[in-house]
């Protein structure tokens, strides 16, 4: 219930000021709009889709999901949660805001690409709704784990999909495949492998935050 | 009355090389009205924090029991209430709307008779619904008094209290700081006159400097 305030406090906050909705939202308009204009005519092939896909995605998330715990830092209220609230409540709060950010964000991103792009065609759809889940699960906890860690950095806007990049690769490389194999038409059972790594990868992202985050909020 | 006590054991706390105070220990107990002093950059603000939970010190702990029992440091914060210049609250909720979110954070019922209490005796009652982005710094810095009071917390930590304050501001904090320092302990880290001269004993943080810290 106290991370539940928390995320309220935090959805008030985001629809009183934009800060995270306006920047992703110009983000995603610009990147499909540059995609769109230098295809051209051109029909691009599967692999590509999905591989665009999720590099959209990408940095849709590094543009607005830092602002959970980065705002907070630089308004100065990050020390009026520490006296307000546990550690493991202000993460809770921030990780429902940051998924519920991620899958609206990733709805319209599949919204849109599912009305813009000829190739991105969904034959499996339970296979690609298991990927969009899983994927924006682990999207959605490493974000705002790397948040709170640069935002007490200096050059925050940097250091952000710099630090992502690395820790975000293995859900990258898994879900464009994913994505490929319900395009594809693969079956559910032959990409259970995959379906695997990107729900261990969730597990261990999840633990590793829970038990990190202690150290990164204090000092 | 519930008795609260704050007890440091050999407190030492250093950035890098530098030793800002080192072997402290002090008791806080049951109530009154503590000073800490100590020149600008001596670490008021740094024990402060320390003793709230939100720093951590370099050796040495600090403990508090509430009743008799350890307080775990993921509850501490329902026992605390602090003040500060660096502390703020967020400027797109009106003063209710703070009010009420720590409430809900805290998981606490908003205690509506005390905070409307407080919002008169702040003289923010009239202002408690417009957002405190158009409030004074002097308004925010009461509003600041009410959020750390509104849950009756049993320790309550004020760094430069009177900062931004008028005079009939600081009469208000004189007078609730009184109030409350009969029945809880009461921290100020200041080294305003005025404010030390409501403390029943004060601490110079100056005599807990290592004197070879200019040789490490």
């Amino acid at each position: 219930m106290k991370a539940y305030a928390l995320f309220r406090k935090d959805l008030h906050s985001e629809l009183r000021t934009r800060y995270a909705v306006n920047s992703l939202a110009m983000f995603i308009i610009v990147a499909i709009s540059v995609i769109l204009f230098s295809i051209g005519q051109e029909k691009i092939n599967e692999n590509l889709t999905a591989g665009l896909f999720w590099v959209v995605i990408f940095f849709s998330a590094m543009s607005g999901l830092a602002r959970a715990f980065v705002s907070e830092e630089e308004r100065g209220t990050a020390l009026t949660l520490q006296l307000i609230a546990a550690p493991s409540t202000v993460f809770s709060g921030k990780l429902i805001f940051n998924i519920v950010l991620v899958f609206a964000m990733n709805t319209i991103i599949s919204l849109l690409y599912a009305a813009l792009f000829e190739s991105f065609v969904i034959k499996n759809f339970p296979l690609f709704f298991t990927t969009f889940v899983l994927g924006n699960i682990g999207l959605a906890v490493s974000s705002t784990i790397i948040a709170a860690i640069i935002a007490k950095a200096g050059s925050k806007g940097t250091l952000y999909p710099v630090l992502s990049f690395p820790i975000l690769l293995p859900l990258i490389l898994t879900s464009v495949s994913l994505t490929l194999s319900s395009i594809d038409g693969t079956s559910f059972a032959e990409s259970i492998f995959e379906i695997a790594i990107v729900a261990c990868y969730d597990v261990i992202m999840i633990s590793a935050a829970y038990m990190l985050f202690d150290f990164i909020w204090k000092d | 009355m519930s008795s609260y006590s704050v007890v440091a054991e050999n407190l030492n706390k250093s950035f890098g090389r530098r030793l800002i105070f080192t072997n402290l220990n002090f008791n806080f107990s049951d109530n009154g009205i503590f000073g800490i002093t100590g020149p600008n950059g001596s670490g008021k603000s740094t024990l402060i924090k320390i003793i709230a939970g939100v720093n951590t010190a370099t050796h040495g702990k600090i403990i508090h029991q509430h009743d008799g029992q350890k307080i775990v440091p993921e509850k501490l914060h329902n026992y605390i209430g602090f003040v500060s210049p660096y502390l703020f609250l967020y400027d797109e909720f009106t003063a209710w709307e703070n009010l009420s979110y720590t409430s809900d954070i805290r998981e606490i019922k908003l205690n509506i008779e005390r905070v409307e209490y407080l919002l008169n005796e702040f003289l923010l009652y009239n202002r408690r619904n417009d957002d405190v982005k158009t409030y004074s710094s002097g308004m925010k810095q009461r509003l600041k008094f009410i959020f750390a009071l509104m849950h009756q917390p049993q320790l309550i930590i004020l760094d430069e209290p009177t900062s931004n304050l008028d005079d009939s501001g600081k009469e208000s904090v004189y007078k609730i700081i009184e109030e409350e320092g009969k029945e809880n302990i009461v921290l100020i880290a200041s080294n305003e006159k005025q404010d030390l001269a409501l403390c029943n004993s004060t601490l110079a943080i100056e005599d807990y400097k290592n004197q070879t810290e200019n040789r490490i």
